[in-house]
Order: C-alpha cells, then sequence, then structure tokens
C-alpha cells in the first residue's frame, strides 16, 4: 500500500516537471515538432488570449491539449466552439493530484459539423484548487457537458459554479463518503 | 356558482376535508425502472398529464460498478477481464480502445494479422450485440417474433467468437500488442458461410419487422432529434447518423487497418424514432461486407500480437483513444504515471452521451411512445454507469 502511494506521488512529480518543461519552452517545441493541422488550431488559440494564458501541454497527430486558468476557461471555449468549429463535448473528466494540492478538469472536444475536425479532439483542461474546489460550468456553451459535469460533481467533489444540478447521479442515495475519485479514498481491503 | 362556493365553505365549517384541485393535481408522477418493465437497470421518473409527457429525469445507477477507480488498482494487463463487464454484449469493441490506448502510452506495435484479427472479433461482435438490442425492441414494441429471430441467429456469431476466442460472451480476446489466440482452423470458410446465411436472413428481417405497418406507425416520426440539437446535445452512434450527420469513428479517425478497408457511413435523414431504429439495422448489413473484406485481406501467416514486458508499462503521459462501438464513439482517457498501474482512466461510451437525449426526446411525446423512443437510444444503462 505505502509504495503504491510513493509511487502515485513520484508520477505526479515527474508529471508535474514534464508538463512545466512544456509550458515554459512550449512556442519553440511545438513549432518543431507539431503536424501542421494541429499546431495551427492552437495558434489561434495562442494568437487570441497569448501564451500567458494558453499553456500548450502536446501537440500530436488528431490530440491536442492546452490548460487555461479557471477563471478564463469560459471565455477560451466559446471562442473554441464559435471561431474553431468545436461543437460538443465527447467527455468530461477530473483526475486528482494530491501531490500538486490540484484537481485537473478535462474536456475532450470534437466536432461533428466541420468535416476536416472529425477526427480531432481538443482537450481543454484546468485546474481547481483542492480544498476549495469550484470551476465556472461550461453547460451554456457546451450542452453536452451536463451530464459530465454532474458526474465529475459527485466522483471528484468539483463544484460547477452556473450548473443548474450539481447533485448526486450514479453513486447511492445513501452515499456519506468523500468523492470517491480523489486518491485518499481507497477500496476497502486494498 | 355562489350555491357551491356556499356549500363548500360550509362543509369546510363541518370539519369535513375537502382540498380543492389545483394545477399540480392533474399531473401524475410515474417511475420508470429500476426492476424492470422496459427500461433495463435504469430508472427515470416522468409525471404525465393525461397522454402527453411533460416532465422526465434519469437516475441511472443502479448498477455503479466503479470501473474507474478499480483500474487504478490494477495493472494493464489485469484491467482487461473486469473493464469488459459494463457491455458483456459487445465486449471485444470495450477492451479494443483501451488497448489502442495502452499501446500508445507504452508504445507498443501490433503486428498487422494482430490487427486484423481484432477488427473482425470486433465486427462480429458488434453484431451481437446489435442483434441483442433488436430483439429487446422487438419485444417491448410487442412483437415477438422480432425477439425470436435475433436471439436465434445471434448464436451464429456467437458460435463464431466462440471458436476464435474460447468464450461465448466474455471474451477478454484483445489485449495491448494484438489478440490472445490466432484463428482456429477452418474458420475462414465457416465465417463465410455464415456471413452469407446471414445477410439472407436480414431480408427477413426487412419483410417481417421495418417493412410492418404496425410498427411503421409506432416509429415514424416520434421523437424527432433534429440535426442541430444532435450536435448540441452531443449524441453518437446511430442516433446521430439517425439525425443526418454520417459520422463514424472507423471513417473519421481509422484505426488500426480500417482505411484499407471499404465501406460507407449508413446514415438516415427523417431523424425519427424509426430512423434510429434501422440505422444499426444498415449498419448490420455493412458490416457483413467488412467481414469479408477482412477475411480476405488477412495476411496468411504471421504474428498476431506483439511479445510484452510483464508488466508493460510506457514514460508518463496520457492518450485518448476511440473506436465505433455498437452504441456510438467508446473513448479510453488513460492518465499514466509510468508505473505499471494507470494513474486514472476515464471512461467515455456512448450510452452515457446518448442519455441527455432521453429527457428532450420524451417530454412532449405521448406516454405510448416512451418504449420506442426510449429503446432506439441505443442505451445500455449497465454501460453508462460503469
Amino acid at each position: 500500500m505505502s509504495s503504491d502511494r510513493s509511487n502515485t506521488q513520484n508520477g505526479s512529480e515527474q508529471k508535474k516537471a514534464n508538463s512545466d518543461s512544456t509550458q515554459t519552452s512550449m512556442s519553440k517545441k511545438t513549432e518543431a515538432i507539431t503536424p501542421e493541422f494541429e499546431g495551427d488550431l492552437i495558434n489561434k488559440i495562442v494568437s487570441k488570449f497569448g501564451d500567458k494564458v494558453i499553456h500548450v501541454i502536446y501537440i500530436r497527430p488528431g490530440r491536442t491539449k492546452i490548460l487555461v486558468p479557471s477563471h478564463e476557461i469560459v471565455q477560451v471555449a466559446s471562442f473554441i466552439k464559435d471561431t474553431l468549429g468545436f461543437d460538443h463535448a465527447e467527455s468530461v473528466s477530473g483526475t486528482d493530484y494530491p501531490k500538486d494540492n490540484q484537481i485537473e478538469v478535462i474536456y475532450h472536444l470534437g466536432s461533428y459539423s466541420v468535416d476536416k475536425l472529425s477526427s480531432q479532439i481538443l482537450a481543454l483542461s484546468t485546474r481547481a484548487d483542492r480544498n476549495d474546489s469550484r470551476l465556472p460550468t461550461l453547460i451554456n456553451i457546451f450542452k453536452s457537458v451536463e451530464y459530465h459535469e454532474r458526474e465529475t460533481f459527485e466522483m471528484l467533489g468539483v463544484y460547477f459554479e452556473g450548473h443548474p444540478r450539481n447533485e448526486r447521479f450514479l453513486l447511492p442515495e445513501d452515499w456519506a463518503d468523500i468523492p470517491p475519485l480523489r486518491k485518499e479514498f481507497r477500496i476497502k481491503g486494498r | 356558482m355562489d350555491n357551491l362556493e356556499q356549500k363548500f365553505n360550509e362543509t369546510i365549517k363541518m370539519g369535513l376535508d375537502i382540498v380543492k384541485e389545483t394545477e399540480e393535481d392533474r399531473l401524475m408522477t410515474l417511475s420508470v425502472g429500476p426492476q424492470h418493465p422496459g427500461s433495463g437497470h435504469f430508472r427515470f421518473t416522468i409525471k404525465v398529464d393525461g397522454d402527453y409527457i411533460v416532465y422526465c429525469d434519469p437516475d441511472p445507477g443502479y448498477v455503479h460498478r466503479g470501473e474507474e477507480k478499480m483500474c487504478e488498482y490494477r495493472n494493464f494487463i489485469q484491467n482487461i477481464p473486469h473493464l469488459e463487464r459494463p457491455i458483456i454484449h459487445d465486449s471485444t469493441n470495450i477492451t479494443y480502445s483501451y488497448s489502442l490506448a495502452v499501446e500508445e502510452l507504452a508504445n507498443i506495435q501490433v503486428p498487422l494479422r494482430g490487427q486484423y484479427i481484432r477488427a473482425l472479433a470486433s465486427e462480429l461482435n458488434r453484431q451481437v450485440y446489435t442483434l441483442y438490442w433488436l430483439a429487446i425492441y422487438g419485444i417491448f414494441l410487442g412483437h415477438s417474433t422480432m425477439f425470436m429471430w435475433p436471439m436465434g441467429d445471434r448464436e451464429l456469431f456467437i458460435d463464431l467468437l466462440e471458436a476464435l476466442t474460447g468464450a461465448r460472451v466474455t471474451h477478454a480476446f484483445n489485449i495491448p500488442g494484438g489478440v490472445r489466440n490466432d484463428v482456429p482452423e477452418g474458420f475462414k470458410d465457416r465465417c463465410l458461410r455464415q456471413v452469407a446465411y446471414f445477410e439472407k436472413r436480414l431480408t427477413e428481417y426487412e419483410d417481417i419487422f421495418y417493412n410492418n405497418p404496425l410498427f411503421r406507425q409506432r416509429t415514424e416520426g416520434v421523437g424527432i432529434l433534429t440535426k442541430d440539437n444532435a450536435i448540441k446535445l452531443g449524441v453518437t452512434g446511430s442516433v446521430l447518423r439517425a439525425s443526418g450527420i454520417p459520422f463514424d469513428v472507423r471513417k473519421a479517425e481509422p484505426y488500426d487497418i480500417y482505411n484499407e478497408i471499404d465501406f460507407k457511413i449508413q446514415y438516415m435523414k427523417t431523424c425519427d424514432s424509426f430512423a434510429r431504429s434501422t440505422v444499426p439495422f444498415l449498419d448490420m448489413k455493412e458490416s457483413c461486407h467488412i467481414i469479408r473484406q477482412l477475411l480476405d485481406k488477412m495476411p496468411k501467416s504471421g504474428e498476431v500480437r506483439a511479445k510484452l514486458q510483464p508488466n508493460p508499462k510506457g514514460p508518463p503521459g496520457e492518450s485518448y483513444k476511440r473506436v465505433e462501438s455498437g452504441r456510438g464513439a467508446l473513448g479510453y482517457y488513460i492518465v499514466s504515471d509510468g508505473t505499471p498501474k494507470p494513474y486514472r482512466v476515464k471512461i467515455s461510451v456512448g450510452s452515457f452521451r446518448n442519455m441527455l437525449a432521453l429527457p428532450f426526446l420524451l417530454i412532449g411525446s405521448k406516454l405510448a411512445d416512451m418504449p420506442s423512443i426510449y429503446w432506439s437510444l441505443n442505451y445500455w444503462p449497465v454501460e453508462a454507469d460503469r
């Protein structure tokens, strides 16, 4: 059990180091390695909001990921929808990083209406403080996040401000424990 | 009128309970499921005003197993058997995108023959799932022949998968790096024979079910999900294609060898329950062509899986991969921290995404149309709950 825990901590450290390095040397890296089409998409976002707001985590064929601060996510999301043409969310997931004392929420956005984007998934991520995890909801921009955000609320305890129903969804009605996908929740007997 | 008011007041004075009817009293609240008269292990609350549904609130979670949390305690290989539990009828597809994601994380190359075999298994498995769904759809519309026939014909594909994988329903066939077993001897002939027979059967399905005036009356023009709304709600799979959007992950983002296969995306533009129930049927027809091509183009010999380390792992990173399952795009988002166990696994399933369309379609429609709308959404409660 203890070895398991230390593993995950190491991992998140590495992860942090990884993402830090990408963030600092981002502008050079992205232009050098990335595929053209995906690079163009990200450049549009970066040139609109500036690289202080948009941190590019990775750009691979078909997959791109950016990290934005939580107070900017609504503006970035509406730009992504209106200008780039991503029109629905495939999944919304949260990842708990106890080491950084943060929870990351990732929206995997896809597009049905623009043919060129059908193979693309843009991962829009943001981070919330673990002790007071509140994020603005994206339900007014992407209606399709409704149930996904509700699931993230109960599984990770992230409160989505402006979401009409931060309520129980999949868990039992009498659930009286911490949100189960947080790392300190451990399955009994393991 | 005054008389009536007077009488009313007098009665109240006498101490008798009389309550005036309010607007709310006209509505009746019904709980559909979870013990199931046609919902699967899924509950939704509806309110009806006369014949019409005016409110609907899905309440899933009766078969929630915590698959995503379980994944964090097991290594990448141990995760395979429990991950197929959410949708045992389509177990090859739900482990397919998992394998693709792990392969990307651990940088595993799959041999060509392995790629063909798992595409073949996933096509066969999609037929099994669609036939099961069609059987249930038939019985809940009161068409018991449509329950018997697909259930019987499903055995054809179950037998094929049993010969291929060794198990009838839960195969655990896909692993990162390829498939567990090679194709048995004589499989190709048997498969071709049974697919040819099945195609003949499909025309009979059309005659008895899809051209049946009763079925068409109950589904045509019912539960309209327009193109714009389908995009807005982010639905997937047959529900999306029935709304006139030709989107199929196998074409949009071909994985493995699907870019070498010649097939058409099946879609319809009528946006109703009839379209949503016909698109999976057309998919089954198209799938027969795909199976034939796969058998034809498969390399005659070669490895079927890559040699793996005992505990495969890759550098820290993340991966999002998706495949087209029986219910639409099925994606895995896996975060790895460099250990043999995943740090976080998120399963994005078609059923969960299509659930958003349920209240949207039910509100405003008749109570009698509920089964034909509900089952046309290709919704599998266990998969949605995970």
